[in-house]
């Protein structure tokens, strides 16, 4: 299996195959000696070259990390087979871009109308949870093209709040 | 000794109390709203009832809904743990009137202690030194700045009903005088149903220390030492510890005598705390009575060697205080950090959801009290306290090392937390030498964190080839993000690293 993989804004290509209850494993063309047992879910142990890691997933709203001992990395992966990964995501400053809720909450108010003009970093909707309220931002300059969230609803962490384009 | 209490509250502090009551031998009865049916309180005591929908306003504050429970239970007595109803004299009134027992101070000594003004009044008579400042609530926009000019800037606008930095504004300039009162009484009406602020000369740099005071109702009082707890943002505190890095023996003593001045003069009874500004010559000032159980109080118990709720409940039973103050003995020290669903990366914004993973830290010299379990939605309609966790040593060096280890343990997927922000706090040279003030957590967090280590560069090459082990062994189909797109269906064309998650994965088990 192939994967690309892209740590902290780095990217590396990744070759694993398990066989005979081994791990195969290459990274950048290197080869790694590893061990590795999913203790439990979003739970790794891997040994290599002698040291022990516990490794933990964390998986929340719109993005992954991976914890290394204490070291927080954010991680995408994607299959270079598949066309899907290929066209990135949401990081391309052209074109459309979504405006996601980054946690639970209640939408308070909107302080944009559709089809205006809007900076980045401008405020676009109000959501509050546990008490406090939170102005989600424009990720780019542009029109706001779609409005998807309404005041009094409730959203859920990556729900499309609004488009811009 | 009471059969039966309810336990008028949720979270890590009901389970608390529900812990300390089957200790005690007493059955505990849970109240809980629309949201809080799954939540751990409620299968951890002995009795449950609903009480309403998830606006507390319309449950956890409900104050017939909540004696109507009392009574069909046959509960003797209420504990209202912290925040709700905790500080409400109406509420300790209305039980009282109903002859439930409130584990508590007297409607009289909260309402005194409940409105800051008033107890600046009474503060007064009895000879406690206090900030500068009014001791009655603000007329008008003219008197604050009257009073401001006279004490001079900066200023500090106070809710007198207030507490948890709510309906509070710094104020540095006189231009910035009347915003800062109308918000500050908004957000007083709002938070506490009571718009009265007054005003106190701001004291520059301080620490925030407080004095833990337990009264019975045979008029014995007695001090139990002191807790920092300058490590505050926005105004809530984040990390507490006891004993203070400055506070010697006499000026603990000192403090305590004037705790027990100011319990006293408000008739006391019960488990209160007295709160201290101390300024940069450790000159220390009556800011206010928290008339209830704190959230830090673990720190005092760990070095105490008591049990605060039981000795709540023994005094709320009528009973003597079983010791003296000169029987009172402080050993080793214990900190404790407030874990909040808090999103470190977007300025500590509360984040509520699922929790998917938690392995929580144990251990030698280590407390948990939490009221979070793996799988347990985090409702978005309170408080963000998710957890306690307290670290306690033979001294301040021993508490810190163990609870960076512990850090070190603990893990909540999910939904974001503050765990990283402890581990900067108790590794920063101004914390490990004590040099604290109210003003320190914004002045680290303003600071960038330290910069990519070389231990890192080989940590993030085992982070691509997890991705990948994950990837196979773990795709993973339910989380936060495919809940979200259950729901509104509009998540499924969004290519971000989580539906790549389970892309990749499905591609592969197809294979």
């Amino acid at each position: 299996m192939i994967y690309d993989v892209t740590i902290d804004g780095k990217n590396y290509r990744l070759e694993l195959v398990h066989r005979d209850g081994a791990w195969d494993c290459r990274l950048d063309g290197r080869q790694v000696e590893i061990d590795a047992v999913l203790t439990r879910r979003d739970v790794l142990s891997v040994i290599s070259g002698g040291k022990s890691y516990e490794i933990r997933r964390e998986r929340s709203g719109n993005d992954t990390h991976v914890w290394v001992g204490i070291t927080r990395h954010a991680v995408s992966i994607r299959d270079p087979r598949s066309l899907r990964g290929r066209i990135g995501g949401v990081d391309d400053e052209k074109g459309p871009r979504k405006l996601l809720a980054p946690m639970p909450g209640r939408v308070v108010r909107l302080l944009v109308e559709v089809n205006s003009e809007v900076e980045v970093g401008q405020g676009i909707v109000v959501v509050e949870a546990m008490k406090m309220q939170n102005e989600i931002k424009s990720p780019k300059k542009g029109i706001l093209k779609k409005l998807a969230a309404t005041p009094g609803a409730n959203v859920n962490a990556g729900d499309v709040l609004a488009i811009v384009e | 000794m009471f059969r039966k209490i309810l336990i008028a509250n949720r979270g890590e502090i009901a389970v608390r109390i529900i812990r300390a009551c089957r200790e005690m031998g007493i059955a505990s009865v849970a109240v809980y709203s629309d949201v809080d049916r799954a939540a751990l309180h409620v299968s951890k005591a002995d009795e449950a009832y609903h009480i309403g929908p998830a606006p507390a306003a319309e449950s956890y504050l409900r104050m017939d809904k909540i004696l109507d429970v009392a009574r069909r239970s046959g509960a003797e007595a209420i504990h209202p743990g912290y925040g709700f109803l905790s500080e409400n004299a109406r509420f300790a009134q209305a039980c009282s009137e109903a002859g439930i027992k409130f584990v508590g101070p007297t409607a009289a000594s909260m309402e005194m202690m409940g409105s800051k003004t008033r107890a600046r009044q009474e503060m007064e008579k009895a000879g406690v030194p206090f900030v500068p400042g009014t001791s009655r609530g603000l007329i008008s926009p003219e008197e604050a700045e009257q009073v401001a000019h006279r004490i001079g800037y900066p200023v500090m606008l106070k809710a007198a009903a207030g507490g948890g930095g709510k309906g509070m504004r710094l104020v540095h300039h006189a231009s910035e005088l009347r915003s800062a009162l109308e918000a500050a009484r908004s957000e007083a009406q709002r938070a506490f149903g009571d718009e009265e602020v007054y005003i106190e000369k701001a004291i520059v740099n301080p620490r925030h220390i407080e004095m833990q005071v337990l009264a019975d109702e045979h008029g014995n009082t007695i001090w139990l030492g002191e807790r920092e707890c300058s490590i505050q943002r926005r105004h809530q505190k984040v990390l507490e510890e006891a004993p203070s890095p400055i506070v010697d023996g006499d000026m603990r003593r000192r403090m305590g005598e004037v705790a027990v001045r100011v319990a006293q003069a408000a008739s006391y009874t019960n488990a209160g705390t007295v709160e201290f500004l101390v300024d940069q010559n450790k000159n220390f000032y009556f800011l206010e009575m928290n008339t209830r159980l704190q959230v830090e109080h673990p720190v005092t118990e760990l070095i105490t060697g008591l049990d605060l709720v039981h000795l709540q409940i023994h005094i709320a039973a009528g009973e003597k205080l079983p010791f003296l103050q000169h029987d009172v003995e402080l050993r080793g020290h214990a900190i404790e950090c407030r874990i909040y669903a808090e999103d470190p990366d977007n300025n500590y914004f509360p984040s509520p959801g699922k929790v998917t993973l938690l392995l929580p830290p144990a251990g030698p010299g280590l407390r948990h009290d939490s009221g979070t379990y793996e799988g347990w939605t985090v409702p978005i309609d309170y408080d963000p306290l998710l957890a306690k966790i307290i670290g306690f040593g033979s001294d301040r060096k021993q508490a810190t090392s163990r609870l960076v280890r512990a850090l070190s343990e603990y893990f909540v997927g999910g939904i974001k937390t503050n765990i990283s922000l402890f581990r900067r706090i108790l590794q920063d040279e101004d914390f490990i030498a004590g040099r604290l003030d109210t003003g320190y957590l914004e002045r680290l967090l303003a600071r960038p964190a330290e910069a990519v280590t070389e231990t890192a560069a080989s940590g993030q090459e085992m982070a691509a080839i997890a991705a990948g082990l994950f990837a196979l062994l773990d795709p993973g189909t339910s989380n936060t993000s495919s809940d979200a797109s259950s729901t509104n269906g509009s998540h499924s064309d969004t290519a971000d690293s989580h539906s790549n998650w389970k892309r990749t994965g499905r591609q592969e088990s197809m294979r």
